[in-house]
């Protein structure tokens, strides 16, 4: 106990010397510490990621649901992301069933919001003369979360890097105010900053640790349980007891554990998908109860804090 | 006289908007002056990814004074009258004039200053702009009543010469100051005036016209292309979106890895141009080379850097693709087409193996028929695989791709060339502009394909309402009616829908051709046969709207199609019936029939009247039965026997209607439409003359009843060639 002490102790010590040193071109976690340090010096709160299973950084309460009110919110944070239909057994020099967003929420929206995206590619290494940044329109929607955006898809040389959207709906209310969303790909930010072809050569960190040390068996294990191994009667169940829970939540008033249920039932689907079993029909059902479960979530949400942001923000109202 | 400048600036505009765009700010702006009293010598727009602008020349700097007058109620109206009309004036009763009894109020309007009206006008044209997509952002976005703009609105140049016409929407005032290329060019920009719009902003990196811009990657990318000793593919499309993308178009050639031409050429250029927005690159041979032309937005440091950045993108989406072409072919079509039993069709449908056992029962029926000039196996060869490559990895990826790609694994295999262009074709045609399949094979799997499509979906009752239309049924039909026209496809449509009902059912024969159980549901079976019948008409119905937006008058379609359902013959007599309807025999004649008609209706000589006196065995003088008349070989022959001696018109029309109506019926089962209308031209003068000196409605019952029948003998002759009581006019 005392020597782990003692390390993290060494570490935060010598971090704060060697902040100045950070090498995001050859180190995927220095890059990510480095937007960590761009978005706290613009007030942003630095999350951690959500300790669930979920599809998209999106799905991070700090995103949906803090998109709702009328209240500001700016933060920044990790999330790893799991679409286990994109598992490649760790063969696939671009695809993982597992990845990182990072993601920015900024609410309202700041006028110099694509500057400020702009200052944060430069500060990890990508200079707009050296290569060609383009916004490109790409409107985002999500049915399951009753939510829809605009905006667009950031290309760096011909490379989608990050996704910038607008909210303008969430859980089927208007935004009021609007947040701005910035999702990055870390993975393949890193890949082109660092120069790299495969996913798994990606230096982690500048003492010789890779992406490959760190994920490639997850990757093979995953890939294997996602698509074969995984328990597809226990999954329904599961699939069940979520929605079921979701219910539970909402009924007793408290719509963020539903959310969570909503958010789980959601994963859960998903590896059924992964697994086959679900036939096209029925993934129409399917679908549908977890949007039905996210939406009342948002929407359970929504009216719960409406009295506290009414009160706050006079004026104000939901719909 | 003065020029006038707007930008309207704002966030990255979607590429696709952008043309629109311009043309919408040109008329809203021309429509606002045109309601100020003022007009334009000439009105230019600009889009970029960043601004949307307009140049306006030679305004007058002042709306020209008017009077207006208004007209108000009569003199010695009521006072109510007259007070309100005050009101609504904002005049009192001395300044009124009087004319002819009646007040009128005259309102001198005095002129406006233009830039007066120019800043009332900005945020009208701004918060009405037609914006496919909108949006709020920031701040203000806290109500929903906040500015919504295609993508954020930063800033707004308004100058009418050298001056700032001052406005404001939501906070942003008009000035004169811009940006200019959001890299090159950092900082402020001012424009002096309309006239310096165009330099100022080319000196900060931004050329404002779009046609500008896509010349100079249409021009660029040809000519990267050629010094690499390439010719470029011309792509008008990728040349606007480019344009669209960009405020500094720098084409740059790349190229990727040879290996990667082994993939067909149209899935290299789908991935270049779909997902990356690239053009792609011939040989003198006029094969797809390994170059790609990117269109960059800057004048990099280094385009090397940039082209191999694209290059990495490219070669990532090639391998996918290469993949996907390598694993698909490890297995067969028809290996393939097994996988086609786990996908739903639809839910009350069964799966697209159904659909496929459907379908390839069809087209061989279409052959064996004769409809189609198909080799039957050949036609069901090619149906049973003709969905297998929706369970390729390829079209997974690249949807658009279903059919051509299933033609290149059908080729790879070596199935028969009709085979594969079969597969690869019967999808077509696809929307109006496509080609229509024309090899027989193809032919037939494509209809079969489209009329079981409508036969299932009409069966289970998912017919289009209104503008919903989920399965395309409209397309479906449109192009059964294309395949049909324009391969001269003869058959009735009604009776075949209602045969092919049968060959559906036929059972099923396994590898060995061996009779297996029908899978399909019977009571589906039912409900395709019941809505085979709203089918027929839902088939008509799309034709009369083809032929509408041909030219066709639907309501001469309307008067054929319960004649006919063979649709090239009905359509064949639309045209005829369409250029007689228009002459001036033609007119008459229609004339005279609806007269003839109308008396017959007012009589009650309906389908089932006889003449007096006749045995119901007897042969009908009236000819009002078509039965009878077509059991007669469609001719008129019947001896008519008059017991009074008939006046020379009603002798005139009487004999006029023996030479004319066999001659019409002949023609029309001989299909020389133009040849019956000119037999029904020669009615024309006997019918006009008939209702000049006869009178129908004699006192003598026998001469009514028989100059009646005659009527409806005209009227029956006029059927058999189209029921002109349908024709307007």
């Amino acid at each position: 106990m005392a020597t782990a002490m003692e390390s993290i102790a060494k570490t935060a010590l010598g971090e704060s010397s060697v902040t100045a040193s950070r090498d995001p071109a050859r180190s995927f976690q220095d890059m990510i510490l480095t937007l960590h340090d761009f978005w706290s010096a613009q007030g942003c709160v630095i999350l951690q990621p959500y300790d669930m299973r979920m599809g998209a950084g999106t799905f991070h309460t700090a995103t949906t649901l803090r998109a709702l009110g009328p209240q500001p919110w700016n933060a920044a944070f990790v999330q790893p992301c799991r679409r286990p239909t994109d598992g490649r057994y760790g063969e696939n020099p671009n695809r993982l069933q597992h990845y990182y967003q990072y993601q920015v929420i900024l609410k309202p929206s700041p006028s110099d919001i694509q500057e400020l995206y702009l200052k944060s590619l430069n500060a990890i290494g990508i200079d707009p003369l050296a290569h060609d940044i383009r916004f490109v329109e790409d409107d985002w929607e999500s049915p399951t979360l009753g939510a829809w955006g605009l905006g667009w898809e950031v290309w760096c040389d011909g490379m989608e890097v990050t996704q910038f959207t607008y909210f303008q709906q969430m859980g089927g209310f208007d935004c009021k105010p609007v947040a701005g969303e910035l999702t990055y790909g870390l993975e393949r930010l890193a890949m082109y900053i660092q120069g790299v072809d495969n996913v798994y050569d990606l230096a982690f960190n500048t003492a010789g640790v890779s992406y490959g040390d760190v994920f490639l068996e997850n990757e093979r294990q995953m890939s294997k349980w996602n698509f074969e191994v995984a328990d597809t009667a226990a999954l329904f169940d599961l699939f069940a007891k979520a929605e079921a829970e979701c219910r539970n939540a909402l009924s007793a008033g408290v719509p963020i554990a539903a959310y969570e249920q909503a958010v789980e039932a959601s994963h859960v689907f998903n590896l059924l998908q992964a697994r086959g079993v679900i036939s096209v029909q029925e993934r129409a059902s399917y679908m549908g109860r977890v949007r039905d479960l996210a939406r009342s979530s948002c929407e359970s949400y929504a009216a719960k804090m409406t009295p506290e942001w009414e009160a706050k923000y006079p004026g104000w109202s939901l719909v | 006289m003065a020029d006038f400048l707007l930008e309207l600036r704002c966030e990255e505009i979607p590429a696709r908007m952008q043309p629109k765009a311009k043309e919408d700010l040109a008329r809203l702006f021309a429509d606002a002056l045109a309601k100020a009293g003022l007009a334009a010598g000439l009105i230019e727009t600009f889009a970029t990814p960043r601004r949307l602008a307009l140049i306006a020349k030679d305004l007058p700097l002042a709306t020209t004074a008017v009077s207006e007058e208004t007209k108000g109620p009569k003199v010695g109206a009521p006072p109510q009258a007259l007070e309100g009309f005050l009101r609504k004036v904002g005049l009192n009763a001395e300044q009124l004039t009087e004319r002819d009894g009646v007040y009128f109020a005259v309102v001198e309007k005095p002129g406006r200053d233009t830039a007066e009206v120019l800043a009332e006008t900005i945020p009208a044209i701004i918060r009405a702009f037609p914006w496919p997509k909108s949006m709020r952002w920031g701040a203000a976005s806290i109500t929903t009543e906040s500015l919504r703009w295609v993508r954020p609105l930063s800033g707004i140049i308004a100058l009418l010469d050298d001056a700032v016409v001052l406005c404001g929407i939501d906070g942003i005032v008009s000035g004169r100051t811009t940006e200019g290329h959001r890299f090159h060019h950092s900082g402020p920009v001012d424009i002096a005036n309309a006239g310096a719009y165009i330099e100022t902003l080319r000196a900060a990196h931004v050329i404002v016209h779009f046609s500008e811009r896509c010349k100079l990657i249409r021009e660029g990318a040809a000519k990267a292309a050629a010094e690499a000793g390439l010719t470029l593919v011309a792509d008008e499309g990728l040349v606007i979106e480019n344009a669209g993308l960009t405020e500094w178009p720098v084409p740059l050639l790349g190229r990727f890895d040879e290996a990667f031409l082994n993939v067909p050429p149209e899935v290299i250029q789908l991935t270049a141009r779909v997902n990356q927005k690239y053009f792609v690159c011939e040989d003198s041979a006029g094969k797809l080379a390994n170059a790609f032309v990117c269109t960059a937005n800057i004048d990099a440091i280094d385009p090397a850097v940039v082209v191999d950045g694209n290059r990495k993108v490219l070669a990532a989406r090639l391998s996918d693709a290469r993949f996907f072409w390598e694993q698909d072919q490890k297995k067969t079509l028809a290996e393939h087409a097994k996988g086609l039993e786990r996908i739903t069709f639809h839910e009350k449908l069964g799966t697209v193996a159904d659909k496929v056992e459907r379908v390839a029962k069809l087209a061989r029926w279409l052959c064996e028929e004769g409809i189609v000039a198909g080799n039957p196996d050949l036609a069901e060869h090619a149906a049973r695989l003709c969905k297998a490559d929706l369970v390729t990895e390829m079209v997974g990826e690249f949807p658009e791709l279903q059919g051509l790609m299933g033609g290149y694994y059908a080729a790879k295999e070596g199935l028969p060339q009709e085979v594969a262009e079969a597969i690869r074709d019967h999808y077509k045609p696809v929307g109006q502009g496509d080609d229509v399949p024309t090899a027989p094979v193809t032919v037939a799997v494509s209809l079969a394909d489209k009329l079981d499509t409508l036969m299932c979906f009409f069966a289970i009752d998912e017919k289009p309402t209104g503008s919903k239309d989920p399965f395309a049924l409209r397309r479906a039909a449109l192009s059964v009616i294309r395949l049909v026209l324009e391969n001269g496809l003869r058959f009735s449509v009604d009776s075949t829908l209602e045969t092919m009902t049968d060959v559906i059912s036929m059972g099923r024969r396994d590898d060995e051709g061996q009779a297996c159980r029908d899978d399909l549901d019977a009571l589906l079976l039912n409900e395709i046969a019941s809505g085979s019948a709203g089918l027929h008409w839902f088939i008509l119905d799309r034709l009369k709207v083809q032929q509408r937006d041909a030219g066709i008058r639907h309501d001469l379609v309307d008067a054929v199609i319960a004649k006919d359902d063979d649709l090239v013959r009905l359509l064949a007599r639309v045209h005829a019936l369409q250029a007689f309807v228009t002459t001036e025999d033609g007119t008459n004649l229609l004339a005279g029939y609806k007269r003839a008609a109308n008396i017959l209706k007012k009589e009650g000589w309906d389908a089932q009247s006889r003449l007096p006196g006749l045995d119901p065995g007897s042969r009908s003088l009236s000819g009002d039965d078509e039965e009878a008349g077509s059991r007669l070989g469609g001719r008129d022959d019947v001896v008519v026997q008059l017991s009074y001696t008939p006046e020379p018109a009603e002798a005139a029309l009487i004999d006029a209607l023996a030479a004319a109506a066999p001659r019409a019926a002949d023609a029309v089962g001989e299909e020389r439409f133009a040849d019956a209308m000119a037999a029904l031209a020669t009615l024309r003068a006997p019918i006009d003359r008939f209702f000049e000196e006869v009178i129908v409605n004699d006192a003598d019952a026998n001469k009514r009843a028989a100059r009646l029948a005659l009527l409806a003998r005209f009227r029956n002759a006029v059927h058999r060639v189209a029921d002109f009581s349908r024709i307007e006019g």
